[in-house]
């Protein structure tokens, strides 16, 4: 639990941060929540040389209404979306899902932005995004961009963004009145999923996937099913198709596969399949 | 007014809370060089050159010290105290391994450096050069000897002890059987997880020859006698000092390489040296529990009263023999038979050797096996004569009139009264409603099963009567030291010899102090845990603090009473026995103006101007006790669970723990013992298990996948009680530290076997994941449930 020797840079500004990623380059990692980043590095699996530590920049803690969309701010703790009165109007979905992250603690220190930009498929988050069609915004040195969530999560703890990238913003669209249910399947309450899923009905159906392979992913055939009309038996049937989840102490790959077809079928159910 | 009894919040905890206790790693040590051990990645591997030359070109790092740098600081190998048989085969080895490493995490070089995070760089700048051997893991694989570990020995079994009082009778018994019952259990390894990990610290005096060793341990008096022994220190040169530690659970009842380097490197250095346990290495290279193959078959009559039980069990002891390692098993050699009347009875054990980090003594260490084995049969009696688990109890328990009982394997338990007992265990978790809605569910096919499991269990605690452990060869006593001294203004100092890690001896032995000398517990300070404070003890382990350590205070605290009882009859020209004593005042009867309080008494004490002829100064009274039996505390734990049939998940809905601790003294602490031992108990059932694969590779070393429950996986405790006095000690009591680990794994099993039995299952291996249960489902898959299908 002694990490390497590193450098550590705060930032007070989106635009310092944007300069020291410039700086330090690829051996610079951004420190927010530290919730992912700390227990690799004092395990001695991840080493950057330098931390950036953007967790005090207060201008990108916000929850608010974009017209369309609510527009979320990247270090935005879990605490305070699962509290927020405007996600619980128009993303319940989201505001649950944090509120299943960690424990109170890790929900206090750990932000959506870090969660998102880890990529950690195992991560609750990554797989709400993908069911609710969201958008993030990632600033770097030659300004701004938007990423669908779909095109976000490349590969295992691997994302669109660019090493001079900042994630700022994530979009998730309104979907007030909308069904949705969340799954989590897991041993101890603080853990993260063995297997989760994310449901919601907001005109077509989203449905994300927690710890079914290397990355977040969505269970497309199960959207189809629902959107087609199916039984919610009929929409387990395909969840777990193009899944690659893996084995591990907690899990087979098979009985991965088992449990996603049983937690699609509830959240379907609970959705009104 | 008396406050043995009372619901005392605990002293000790404000400073707990506020972080005021200072644990081996807050002590400030100026000039303390830092230690971090180089540990074998491999379970088995012969140890080639070591190079060191990059380690000590890093910053900071002052020396690299291997096993043969470290040969000539010790007088004797690594010490195991516990030689349970004459030819018990125990392999000679020392703190920093010489030639060979035995299992992942074990110690092959030492760097000492100017700071923690330079110590922990330089082990990355130490290159061995391993060539690795054939491994051994699987119990029964170790006793084929297919791989030898310990070339000397000749063979990876240990020892094979026995007891077997009359083996015909249990021949005879099961010849004339007409229910036999065979069943084979495994007891997983669990890493006992401390919330404190082990740190060591040691401060030389060159120059007087003096070490003060502070250690995280349970046992600094056993720990001084034993680093004399090992280290060649002299025992009147060396202070151990145990500072706050953050629990133990059996962890810290023992003697450990690091402790041993530590004082090496500071003698040879002549420099303060320090060492602080990551998490990692606490679960490498801090003891285990358990690890066990248990094979229990009974025999019963037509009414299902058993006539015999019989027992083998194969024990891992890990790549070493640590320092009780081998008694283990023995400590449940006698309760094999549980709390029932049974006439004939065989124990067997053999202890192997494998490439995994040694085994000792783990929260009730042996009496949960054999507890986990018994109850698990005794169900299994019930299920193939078709009656009640309840019953099947009823009909066997040892009847309350035949207490003090002598048991088939050969101990006298002391007092129970178990039917009363079950029968407000049953009444608590509304036995017979929720059998009918098991029922109600079974009919209906509901995807969520119910399950109802009990365990009644006795246990043997209060270690130890001194004579008993010599039987079985432990190579100390069983005593307990304790000081009571008024001190000249009148307030109380009481010195004991036992080691407090969590359990609120403060608090408890304030009690009973204030109780008999009518003084307030503000008023009372307890010392301990240093042996230049406590000079004598036998520290805290077995569920024997108050059965052991509190009777020596409280025949101390006797003693000073009647030794003020004299000086005041002296001063106050009355004969003693005209003088009452309560509430911290003599008084004499129809003699108002006569009095002294036990203050002003000990202030006479201290003048000694005017005391009885011959009379020592001071009032100050010492004793060491050593109990002539052990206590036998008992209960009935009825857990409930409901199976979620479609994952395989089991949720304990509910839980109710009778327990029978004799006397209690401070319920609140009687309560909060038996809450985490619930919680430890359920733990083996349904959370954790060391993982090793076939490489004797430690999978899930870390608290993200080693998964040690909290209160989010555990329902709200019901607690009560019986009170059937203990006859061994004057205060009625019995231990109750382990009690709930003892009797909660059984009681969760049992549950999830009777929730999964329309299936067919008979039993599962713990812990009882999801997965596992949801397998168990798939293979029984008969169709009649809507297991599977999502």
């Amino acid at each position: 639990m002694i990490p390497l020797a590193f450098d550590y840079v705060r930032v007070d500004s989106t635009e310092a941060a944007l300069d020291a990623l410039v700086e330090h380059g690829e051996d610079a990692k951004l420190l927010a929540g530290g919730h992912s980043l700390l227990p690799l590095m004092k395990l001695r699996l991840a080493a950057p040389s330098v931390l950036i530590d953007v967790g005090r920049l207060d201008e990108l803690s916000y929850v608010r209404d974009g017209g369309d969309h609510v527009a979320i701010g990247a270090l935005t703790c879990h605490h305070d979306l699962e509290t927020n009165d405007l996600l619980a109007d128009q993303a319940p979905l989201l505001r649950h899902a944090a509120g299943q992250v960690g424990d109170p603690q890790v929900r206090h220190c750990g932000t959506i932005g870090g969660s998102i930009a880890h990529g950690d498929p195992a991560s609750d988050l990554p797989a709400v995004l993908l069911a609710c069609r969201a958008t993030v915004v990632a600033r770097g040195p030659g300004g701004e961009r938007t990423i669908a969530a779909d095109d976000f999560f490349t590969g295992f703890l691997e994302t669109a963004l660019e090493p001079t990238e900042l994630l700022t913003e994530i979009r998730v669209p309104k979907m007030a009145g909308a069904a949705w249910s969340f799954q989590k399947f897991n041993r101890r309450a603080q853990d993260w999923a063995i297997v989760g899923v994310a449901l919601v009905r907001n005109g077509s159906a989203g449905i994300g996937l927690v710890n079914m392979g290397p990355r977040p992913l969505r269970a497309t055939a199960a959207e189809a099913a629902l959107d087609a009309g199916a039984t919610a038996a009929e929409v387990a049937a395909v969840a777990a198709d193009a899944t690659e989840p893996t084995d591990d102490l907690n899990a087979t790959a098979d009985y991965r596969r088992h449990l996603a077809q049983v937690l699609v079928r509830r959240a379907a159910q609970a959705a009104g399949a | 007014m008396t406050v043995v009894g009372t619901r005392m919040v605990r002293k000790e905890d404000p400073e707990l809370l506020t972080g005021e206790s200072r644990f081996v790693d807050d002590l400030v040590i100026p000039g303390a060089r830092w230690l971090a051990m180089v540990r074998s990645p491999h379970a088995h591997a012969r140890i080639g050159s070591i190079d060191a030359s990059e380690a000590l070109a890093m910053p900071g790092v002052e020396a690299v010290l291997t096993g043969p740098d470290l040969r000539d600081a010790w007088v004797a190998p690594m010490p195991c105290a516990w030689p349970v048989t004459d030819d018990m085969g125990n392999p000679e080895h020392f703190p920093v391994a010489l030639d060979k490493a035995c299992y992942v995490g074990d110690i092959v070089a030492v760097v000492v450096a100017d700071s923690r995070y330079h110590a922990a760089d330089g082990v990355d700048g130490v290159v061995v050069d391993y060539e690795p051997l054939d491994v051994v893991v699987d119990l029964e694989d170790s006793l084929t000897d297919r791989v030898v570990i310990h070339d000397a020995l000749g063979t990876n079994r240990s020892y094979t002890w026995e007891l077997i009082p009359d083996p015909e009778a249990v021949d005879q018994a099961f010849a004339s059987a007409v229910h036999v019952v065979k069943e084979r259990y495994l007891q997983q390894r669990l890493i006992p997880a401390a919330m404190e990990p082990r740190g060591v610290a040691v401060v030389p005096q060159p120059h007087g020859g003096e070490f003060t060793l502070w250690s995280a341990t349970q046992i600094p008096h056993v720990l001084k006698v034993m680093l004399t022994a090992t280290a060649g220190v002299p025992e009147h040169k060396l202070r151990v000092v145990a500072p706050a530690v953050g629990g133990g659970f059996g962890s810290k009842l023992n003697v450990y390489a690091e402790e041993l380097i530590t004082l090496a490197v500071a003698r040879q250095l002549r420099v303060p040296a320090r060492w602080t346990e990551e998490r990692g290495e606490n679960a490498h290279a801090t003891i285990q529990g358990r690890g066990q193959i248990q094979d229990i078959e009974l025999a019963a009559d037509a009414d299902g009263k058993v006539t015999a039980v019989r027992v083998h069990l194969l024990a891992d002891m890990g790549a070493y023999l640590q320092l009780v390692a081998p008694g283990i098993p023995l400590l449940g050699a006698f309760l094999y038979h549980g709390l029932y009347d049974v006439p004939a009875y065989s124990f067997t054990c053999t202890s192997v050797f494998t490439n995994k980090t040694p085994t000792d003594a783990y929260r009730g260490a042996g009496r949960p096996e054999a507890t986990y084995a018994i109850e698990r049969a005794m169900d299994a009696l019930a299920r193939t004569m078709g009656i009640g688990p309840d019953e099947v109890r009823r009909r066997n328990f040892i009847p309350t009139e035949a207490f003090p009982y002598n048991s088939a394997g050969g101990l006298v338990f002391d007092s129970g009264d178990y039917a009363p007992n079950l029968a407000k265990a049953l009444d608590l978790v509304r036995w017979d409603e929720r059998k009918a809605e098991q029922a109600r569910r079974r009919e209906a096919g509901d995807p969520v099963q119910l399950g109802l499991g009990i365990s009644t269990y006795v246990e043997m605690c209060g270690l130890a009567p001194s004579r008993v452990l010599a039987s079985l060869k432990y190579g100390a006593g069983g005593w307990e030291a304790a000081q009571v001294r008024v001190l000249p203004t009148g307030t109380v100092q009481v010195v004991t010899g036992a080691t407090p890690h969590g359990q609120g001896h403060e608090t408890t032995w304030s009690m009973l102090v204030a109780d008999k000398l009518g003084v307030d517990t503000d008023d009372i300070e307890v010392l301990h845990s240093d042996t230049a404070i406590s000079p004598i003890g036998m520290d805290t382990y077995g569920s024997r603090s108050l059965a052991v350590g509190g009777t020596a205070i409280v025949m101390a605290a006797d003693q000073v009473v009647d030794k003020a009882r004299t000086i005041a009859a002296h001063q106050l020209e009355v004969a003693e026995e005209d003088l009452d004593f309560a509430g911290g005042l003599f008084t004499v009867a129809g003699s108002p103006d006569k009095e002294l309080s036990i203050q002003a008494l000990a202030f006479e004490a201290f003048t000694a101007h005017d005391l009885p002829d011959g009379m020592e100064p001071n009032l100050h009274a010492s004793v060491s006790w050593d109990p002539p039996n052990f206590v036998f505390p008992f209960g009935s734990h009825i857990a409930v669970v409901e199976i979620d049939t479609d994952t395989g998940h089991v949720e304990l809905v509910d839980y109710v723990a009778v327990d029978d601790c004799g006397n209690q003294v401070n319920p609140l602490i009687v309560e909060g013992q038996i809450h985490g031992g619930i919680a430890q108990g359920v733990a083996q059932a349904l959370f954790e298990e060391a993982v090793y694969d076939e490489d004797g590779i430690l999978k899930n070393p870390t608290l993200m996948d080693y998964l040690v429950p909290s209160t989010m996986e555990l329902p709200s405790f019901t607690l009560d009680h019986t009170t059937t006095p203990s006859p061994t000690n004057p205060m009625g009591a019995k231990g109750i530290g382990e009690a709930g680990t003892i009797a909660s794994t059984p009681a969760v099993m049992n549950a999830v076997v009777d929730a999964l039995s329309p299936y067919g299952i008979t039993d599962i291996d713990m812990p009882a994941t999801p997965e596992r249960v949801w397998q168990a489902i798939q293979a029984a898959g008969d169709g009649s449930s809507n297991g599977g299908t999502p």
